[in-house]
């Protein structure tokens, strides 16, 4: 289809273009594709958990394994599944939904892909030398006296990783802002847009909370500085708002793209527009600005005094009136819509009682003074799945079988779509919605082992079963995705025929260039106006000309290698000093890049016009 | 091949250069965000420092070691900075390259002198005082607060001499005035800091 797919030759051809791309779908589906694999190991490390769990005083792994099977689970899942999951999911369809080419900065794009994945990377080598074991909060003390090197991984690893994430968030923000199709006004933009340009303002001002606990935290194990260090005056609890000030704004980077997945999927498959939008949209801000006012409901044990716990308490249960906004504006699009019921269609119908359920919990935990009965019991494990699965896993599995066929031109298989659906809504309720009562029967989170006789034998059980049924719902969509490859349905522009907005305007998969003209955008779901007018296709803005396309580079990748090698010796100049070297090696090539990078004039290169007619859509 | 042409003919001037195409446009705003997501990484520091500046553990407490006279001529010498950058993007505005890079240049060493006080003022503390960011957690906290400043100097000052040695012989045009423009951004910003360290650090560990 593409221009750069005319010229491919061979396996070596393909992988540099995908190690140097800067093609806003391709970074797209890397991050997809990455975020998978993270998956994937953070599942098995749950299933290892739950194995670990399924019978009284156990002995299938050892405690210091299962301390850090819970820590490497956690953050796999947060930091290298679900956040990169969204972004890949961003960064393919926001551009098209805005009418955009491409993102603001496509250079660093790429680098913020390389920068998270070789985050990951480094985080799971630590396997073959001793994972982190503190638990995914990483609380000091703890932290600073766990031995070996496992805390170091998590700190460069998530070091690097977060400079990714910032630089995706800033991207998108600007490419929102400045790089909407003409006609595509803020209130015309497309939920899962609005969702993406809120939660870019939630990691830029997030993120460089975790960047200073990390950088605290690096030091004083690799420095020897004092800031957690009680000895020397400092102050543990220090790290814990630094974490929680990132922490739980994160919660809110992870749901509301999910909330934007589901305000797309709704009204397409109601064949309504999607009820309440400008209520969604201010219910989006309203969520986030609340979001970041509450960290401290992680800490209402810590002794903050009841004045601090009852304003975070009242905070936090304010949340649940936007939310509820929300939840009733997608009840209120389904009403009286033609409704399709598909797997796309399921994962969202299965979410909004599931999150309901993880919401309603999250106002009981926010009781501060029951709090100190929830506490670190697994009730408060039962609640961030219902939120954190039932809310964002169902997303990411409906926005794959909703803009599957957009991103690879094929329908995933529904019959398998619903087998994986069912097996994964069955298995998820057993698992989660049991441990809600081991919690509040006493069951601490984190425990090795649990006694027998105590009433948690057969509710860790009916989990463990639970997490099996999971394990072959994942396995599904897995098989789906290879039958999809070999032998899927080809998918058509306008894959489900009710598409609204202007992704759906493109081939599947989209040129390289996405629009050969940008689109007029006439108001809010701009293909659906088209089409209701009786046009096939949205009307041109601009006439056909040559387009400018960014060049591809392979800096991105070679800076994030420097920066890995510096990392390695930052972590292991402690044990010796010639490691030192590594650090100095490895800035040197990262820096040197950055350097690179100023020095040369790149004007990226224009297709010229012919090329762009000749192009099939 | 006109589209690849980005310099501009000084006949024929653009109102400023920096915001004549998108990636300037685009570059401009990128950096005001990013400037916002460093707010919130030095409020962290300052609230690290805020928590822990008491806590000196028997070592050096602010009143033995903070000096007024010093900070008050680096903050001359940095604010001045900020205005001889202005100048300076003044006249990139008029497609004056050659007063650009000079008002640039002075800004670079003004930079340069700052961050020579700086050095100077580290080493007094740690020779004289035995004060160090292992000492206390005070020290810890004070030299992440200052230092990250001071690091956010030292990429100020490598970025803007890049630019100026990289576009000597080449003159103001299109693809690099947006780079000049972001700098003068960055620059202004790290002022900005700078006197929140002044009072929070200096002043209020002087009178408190």
């Amino acid at each position: 289809m593409s221009v750069n797919s005319a010229h491919k030759s061979g396996f070596g051809a393909t992988l540099w273009d995908w190690l140097t791309t800067v093609d806003h779908k391709k970074i797209g589906i890397l991050y997809l594709a990455a975020g998978a694999f993270f998956f994937l190991l953070g599942g098995l490390e749950a299933l290892i958990i739950r194995i670990q769990l399924i019978s009284p005083q156990n002995d299938f792994i050892s405690a210091g394994l299962y301390n850090e099977m819970i820590t490497m689970h956690g953050t796999t899942m947060i930091f290298f599944a679900a956040t990169p999951l969204l972004f890949g999911l961003m960064n393919y369809i926001m551009p098209l939904q805005i009418g955009a080419r491409d993102v603001a900065f496509p250079f660093l794009n790429s680098l913020g892909f390389w920068l998270f994945f070789f985050g990951g990377i480094m985080l799971n080598l630590s396997w073959f030398t001793g994972a982190p074991d503190a638990g995914w909060t990483n609380y000091a003390p703890l932290s600073l006296q766990s031995p070996g090197h496992g805390v170091d991984f998590y700190v460069m690893g998530l070091q690097l990783s977060g400079a990714g994430t910032l630089m995706s968030g800033i991207n998108f923000i600007v490419t929102i802002v400045l790089m909407r199709a003409p006609g595509m006004t803020y209130m015309r933009m497309p939920l899962f847009t609005w969702t993406t340009f809120v939660t870019s303002i939630l990691v830029l001002f997030a993120f460089p909370a975790l960047t200073v606990g990390l950088f605290l935290m690096m030091f004083d194990r690799m420095f020897g500085t004092a800031f957690f260090d009680v000895a020397l005056g400092g102050n543990s609890i220090i790290w814990q708002h630094l974490f929680w000030i990132f922490g739980h704004p994160e919660v809110y980077i992870l749901i509301l793209p999910a909330f934007g997945v589901f305000s797309e999927i709704l009204p397409t498959f109601s064949k309504k527009r999607l009820f309440g939008y400008t209520a969604m949209v201010f219910a989006t801000f309203l969520i986030a600005f609340l979001g970041f006012m509450v960290w401290a409901h992680h800490m209402f044990t810590v002794g903050l005094g009841p004045v601090a716990n009852s304003i975070f308490a009242v905070a936090t249960m304010a949340i649940a009136v936007p939310t509820g906004i929300k939840i009733f504006n997608w009840l209120f699009t389904l009403w009286g819509g033609s409704i399709t019921i598909n797997s796309a269609m399921l994962w969202t119908l299965a979410f909004i009682p599931s999150f309901t359920i993880g919401g309603m919990t999250g106002v009981m935990l926010a009781s501060s003074v029951a709090d100190y009965q929830y506490h670190d019991s697994y009730f408060v494990v039962g609640h961030f799945h219902y939120v954190i699965v039932g809310g964002v896993v169902f997303a990411l599995l409906a926005a794959m079988h909703y803009w599957w066929p957009k991103m690879f031109g094929r329908y995933l298989h529904e019959g398998m779509g619903k087998l994986a659906f069912w097996t994964f809504f069955i298995g998820f309720h057993l698992t989660f919605f049991i441990q809600h009562f081991l919690g509040l029967m006493g069951m601490p989170r984190r425990y090795w082992v649990f006694l027998e006789d105590q009433g948690l034998d057969a509710g860790n059980l009916i989990s463990t079963i639970g997490a099996f049924f999971m394990t072959f719902g994942v396995l599904v969509f897995v098989i789906n995705i290879f039958y999809t490859w070999k032998k899927g349905e080809k998918a058509p522009g306008d894959a489900w025929g009710t598409g609204r907005t202007l992704e759906w305007a493109t081939a599947s998969p989209p040129i390289h260039f996405n629009f050969k003209q940008m689109p007029l955008v006439r108001g809010l779901d701009p293909l659906w106006i088209e089409k209701m007018e009786g046009n096939n296709k949205m009307t041109p803005a601009e006439p056909m000309d040559e387009i400018h396309m960014p060049n591809g580079s392979i800096l991105p990748l070679i800076m994030t290698i420097g920066f890995f090698i510096a990392s390695y010796g930052f972590i292991y100049q402690v044990d010796h000093k010639a490691w030192l070297i590594a650090v100095y090696v490895g800035m040197a090539i990262g820096m040197g890049c950055m350097l690179i990078r100023s020095l040369r004039d790149d004007h990226g290169y224009h297709i010229s016009k012919e090329e762009v007619e000749r192009e099939g859509d | 091949m006109s589209h690849h042409d980005h310099s501009i003919d000084p006949k024929n001037l653009t109102q400023d250069p920096s915001k004549a195409t998108m990636e300037g446009k685009h570059k401009f705003l990128g950096l005001w965000i990013f400037l916002g997501g460093e707010t919130v990484l030095f409020a962290c520091l300052f609230g690290t420092y805020l928590a822990l500046k008491d806590s000196t553990a028997g070592g050096p407490s602010t009143h033995d070691l903070y000096g007024l006279e010093l900070v008050f001529l680096m903050t001359v010498l940095l604010l001045t900075s900020s205005l001889t950058s202005v100048y300076a993007i003044y006249h990139m505005k008029n497609n004056d390259f050659k007063k650009m890079q000079l008002w640039m240049g002075i800004t670079a060493a003004l930079g340069l002198a700052f961050l020579g006080f700086e050095i100077y003022e580290f080493a007094h503390y740690i020779h004289d005082y035995g004060f160090t960011f292992r000492s206390s957690a005070f020290g810890s906290a004070f030299y992440a607060l200052v230092g990250f400043h001071g690091g956010h100097v030292v990429f100020g000052l490598s970025w803007i001499i890049t630019l100026m040695v990289r576009n000597a012989k080449r003159g103001l045009n299109l693809y690099n005035a947006p780079k000049y423009n972001t700098f003068a951004l960055y620059w202004h910003f790290i002022d900005v800091v700078w006197v929140f360290i002044f009072t929070v650090v200096y002043l209020m560990g002087m009178v408190s």
